[in-house]
């Protein structure tokens, strides 16, 4: 099989670490190859992130090349289209963002504009985009921290890896009293099918 | 069992597994998750330890491997030039039981001061080099690393990189070897450094750098993976994972893992049975040139960058032409999103006063206070090397005083553990000499831009034991220093007082901020000391804002400023209470929250 490039995108904070793992265990588990390669800044708060996740039959390079990544999951706006040149350059890449703003200092000083148009411009170079404020549909479920497992469920969906036992792999990474929360919100993610809508 | 580990927890886990008893390190990116592994997971076979800098480390090691047990030490690629006195020595000196060190380059520079390519230590000493390529081979090298060290009586280099430090990938797992103690006997000739003793034991290191030659040849981690002969690629290390990526079958492959010394037949053997041969490695053309002087035709970095990571998009543009994706549009819509001290950072409210100052000099340091070379504060002019500031500082006010019109003086500034690292050798030149500059060492009891280590003034020890926790005014006043003061950075007007106290004596002085890094998990030392810390919240009456942007100039980036409204704002979920914005603001419109 062809490796699949999966990249993964925010800022600390954010749980893109708990939802990569949860991620390539999945795989792991499923028998594929799997690489994960990881990048952040230095280690003061709310630094940029980003994961790169590949699995196949047979992995070499940890690292998705630009212009060739099958999907971005977007934890914050601005960190989607700082990496949206990762995304596959035929127009068949997928893009899940989460409509969520990490305002960089610039932009609490008033010295810079936080990017607007962020979804339009996704949209022109995407074949699909599905955006959700996963913080609110997390806050629902009771948690307003499992929104980085509804992002973790909705690539599950879009890149057909449902087969997989995910409650099982939640169970097993996460401490107990969080477990139910992270189940549904898995299931949660899952169940999103893409209203475009910018 | 299989289990997705990254490079560094993977050489932690082969250091279980071969029988190692005793690993120390320095944090350090991308090293530092060795030594933090080996603490949390094996630390009930492995002693593991943070040494005060990489040279400790190394010398610890080296005595441990004397006495009998297997041993590691860790650490980035900058500081092996720390520890390489201990180093190029023990080459010639030799082990008992088997020594590793381990180097983490930076190709790319993530986070470090430069790009120096260590494979040239491996050369320049003669040192036998391991170069993984993924987790898994991190592991188990490791085996073969101690087995040579052992059976070649030589230390052994360990070359990882960034990528395959920080890349995970599926390590099948073994079982421990649980090996007895090599027994220590009194060997002076052999552990006496003397021109005597090393005269012939360069000769021994020499010609057992020559039968290494077979194991080269001859071993697993060096291979011909035939595809088309068309192309032959010599590569080693995670080059190699990037070059299969993207010719494929499309090439042949000399896959080097064993790199010190390299396997001349092997080579030979490859380039009769391809036609045009690429060389792809990281950082300097270092295979190439050896491979040149053999008389082998090859091409290198005349097609491929010298500077930064050969993944996978770069040897496309570089052999195919091929350019890497840009979008003109995308770069027009972005914005930087620059690292800044944390809400609540104790560096804040002292780098907020310290730039104010006019006619100093601010000699810098390694550390997340670094960031103050940078706006909004500019307080700091020079950053070289761990340590440097102080013996930087010594240098310029020397050159400064000698001149009875310049009035300038210098202010060096670095952190707890940068102190311990090198930063105390300096202070004592400093003492020694009679020089007068200000030395300011920003004590927040963790060495945080690692992300959090332990270290001597912490006390604690790399598993967490209770141990001594070194007092910085007790040392520097021991070094003879007699104006030292202890202050809160975050009490702007201490700073502010200090500062001119300082700068009016006309002789040396040694400032000490003492405030725990805002995501230090504090212990109950701490919780003792700093009863209350980061408990609170400031708000903005926006009633009393006048809008000025003053606050903003603290760089804080739980400031919000509402451009709309010409308002500042705080962001609760940001402040920790620092109050250092408060003390900023001049008309007392910031104030604690009910």
């Amino acid at each position: 099989m062809q490796t699949k490039n999966i990249l993964l995108t925010g800022v600390g904070g954010q749980g893109t670490i708990l939802a990569s793992k949860l991620l390539t265990e999945g795989l792991m588990q499923e028998g594929y190859d799997v690489k994960m390669s990881e990048v952040h800044g230095m280690s003061q708060r709310e630094g940029p992130v980003l994961t790169h996740v590949r699995y196949g039959s047979k992995v070499y390079s940890p690292v998705v090349e630009k212009g060739r990544a099958d999907i971005i999951i977007g934890f914050e706006e601005l960190e989607a289209l700082r990496n949206l040149d990762y995304l596959r350059g035929d127009g068949q890449g997928i893009v899940v963002l989460n409509r969520a703003r990490v305002n960089p200092i610039g932009v609490q000083n008033g010295s810079d504009f936080y990017p607007d148009k962020i979804e339009a411009l996704i949209q022109a170079r995407a074949g699909k985009l599905l955006a959700l404020d996963a913080s609110e549909l997390a806050r629902h479920l009771g948690n307003v921290r499992v929104m980085n497992i509804i992002l973790l469920g909705a690539l599950v969906r879009q890149m057909g890896l449902e087969a997989i036992d995910w409650p099982a792999i939640i169970a097993a990474n996460v401490k107990e009293r969080f477990i139910e929360v992270n189940q549904k919100a898995l299931a949660l993610g899952m169940a999103l099918e893409a209203p475009v809508q910018a | 069992m299989k289990q997705l580990l990254t490079g560094d927890e993977a050489i932690a886990r082969g250091a279980y597994e071969v029988g190692v008893r005793f690993a120390s390190a320095y944090p350090g990116t991308p090293s530092t998750e060795i030594l933090e592994t080996i603490a949390e997971e094996y630390s009930g076979d492995i002693h593991a330890e943070w040494a005060p800098n990489e040279k400790v480390a190394l010398e610890a090691v080296i005595g441990a491997g004397m006495a009998g047990a297997r041993s590691l030490a860790a650490m980035k690629h900058v500081g092996l030039n720390v520890a390489a006195d201990p180093f190029f020595s023990l080459a010639y000196v030799g082990v008992n039981a088997g020594v590793v060190i381990v180097t983490a380059d930076e190709p790319g520079q993530f986070s470090s001061q430069n790009e120096q390519d260590n494979r040239n230590y491996a050369r320049a000493s003669m040192v036998p080099m391991f170069e993984p390529a993924d987790s898994q081979e991190s592991k188990d090298m490791l085996a073969d690393a101690f087995r040579i060290s052992e059976d070649y009586d030589v230390p052994v280099l360990y070359r990882m990189t960034t990528r395959v430090c920080h890349s995970k990938g599926l390590v099948e797992f073994a079982e421990r070897q649980n090996l007895a103690l090599r027994p220590y006997t009194r060997q002076i000739k052999k552990y006496v450094a003397t021109p005597a003793n090393t005269r012939p034991a360069k000769v021994k290191l020499q010609a057992n750098y020559a039968r290494l030659k077979e194991y080269s040849n001859t071993c697993q981690w060096n291979r011909i993976e035939m595809g088309s002969p068309a192309i032959g690629i010599i590569t080693s290390g995670d080059c190699y994972l990037y070059a299969r990526e993207v010719f494929g079958e499309d090439a042949s492959y000399l896959k080097l893992g064993f790199t010190n010394p390299l396997p001349d037949d092997l080579i030979r053997q490859f380039a009769g049975q391809v036609q045009k041969i690429y060389i792809i490695e990281e950082n300097d053309p270092w295979l190439e040139l050896y491979i040149k002087a053999m008389g082998i035709p090859c091409t290198g970095k005349e097609l491929f960058p010298r500077n930064g990571e050969m993944i996978p998009e770069v040897l496309r543009q570089a052999i195919y032409g091929t350019p890497i994706p840009q979008d003109p549009e995308l770069a027009e819509a972005l914005i930087n999103r620059p690292p800044t001290l944390c809400a609540g950072c104790p560096h804040r409210g002292f780098f907020y006063e310290l730039g104010r100052r006019k006619n100093i000099m601010i000699s810098g340091d390694i550390g997340c206070y670094t960031l103050a070379s940078g706006a909004p504060y500019n307080a700091m002019e020079s950053t070289l090397c761990m340590g440097a500031s102080v013996s930087i500082g010594h240098g310029a006010q020397q050159v400064f005083d000698s001149d009875p019109d310049n009035k300038m003086r210098v202010v060096s500034v670095l952190g707890d553990s940068t102190f311990f690292h090198t930063g105390i050798n300096s202070l004592i030149g400093v003492a020694y000499n009679r020089s007068k500059p200000i030395t300011v060492v920003l004590d927040n009891r963790i060495t945080g831009m690692t992300g959090q280590q332990e270290n001597p003034g912490s006390g604690l020890t790399a598993t967490g034991d209770v141990t001594q926790a070194i007092s910085i005014p007790d040392l520097v006043k021991a070094l003879g220093f007699e104006h030292v003061r202890v202050i809160d950075p975050n009490n702007l007007k201490q700073v502010k007082e200090t500062l001119d106290w300082a700068i009016a004596l006309d002789e040396a002085s040694v400032i000490i901020t003492r405030w725990p890094c805002a995501l230090k998990k504090r212990n109950a030392f701490d919780e003792a000391e700093f009863a209350g810390a980061f408990t609170q919240r400031y708000t903005v009456n926006q009633e009393v804002c006048i809008g000025c942007k003053k606050c903003t100039k603290t760089g804080c980036p739980a400031i919000v400023f509402q451009t709309a409204i010409k308002k500042s704002s705080i962001d609760p979920e940001k402040c920790v209470g620092c109050s250092v914005c408060a003390q900023v603001c001049p008309v007392q419109a910031i104030v604690l929250e009910a």
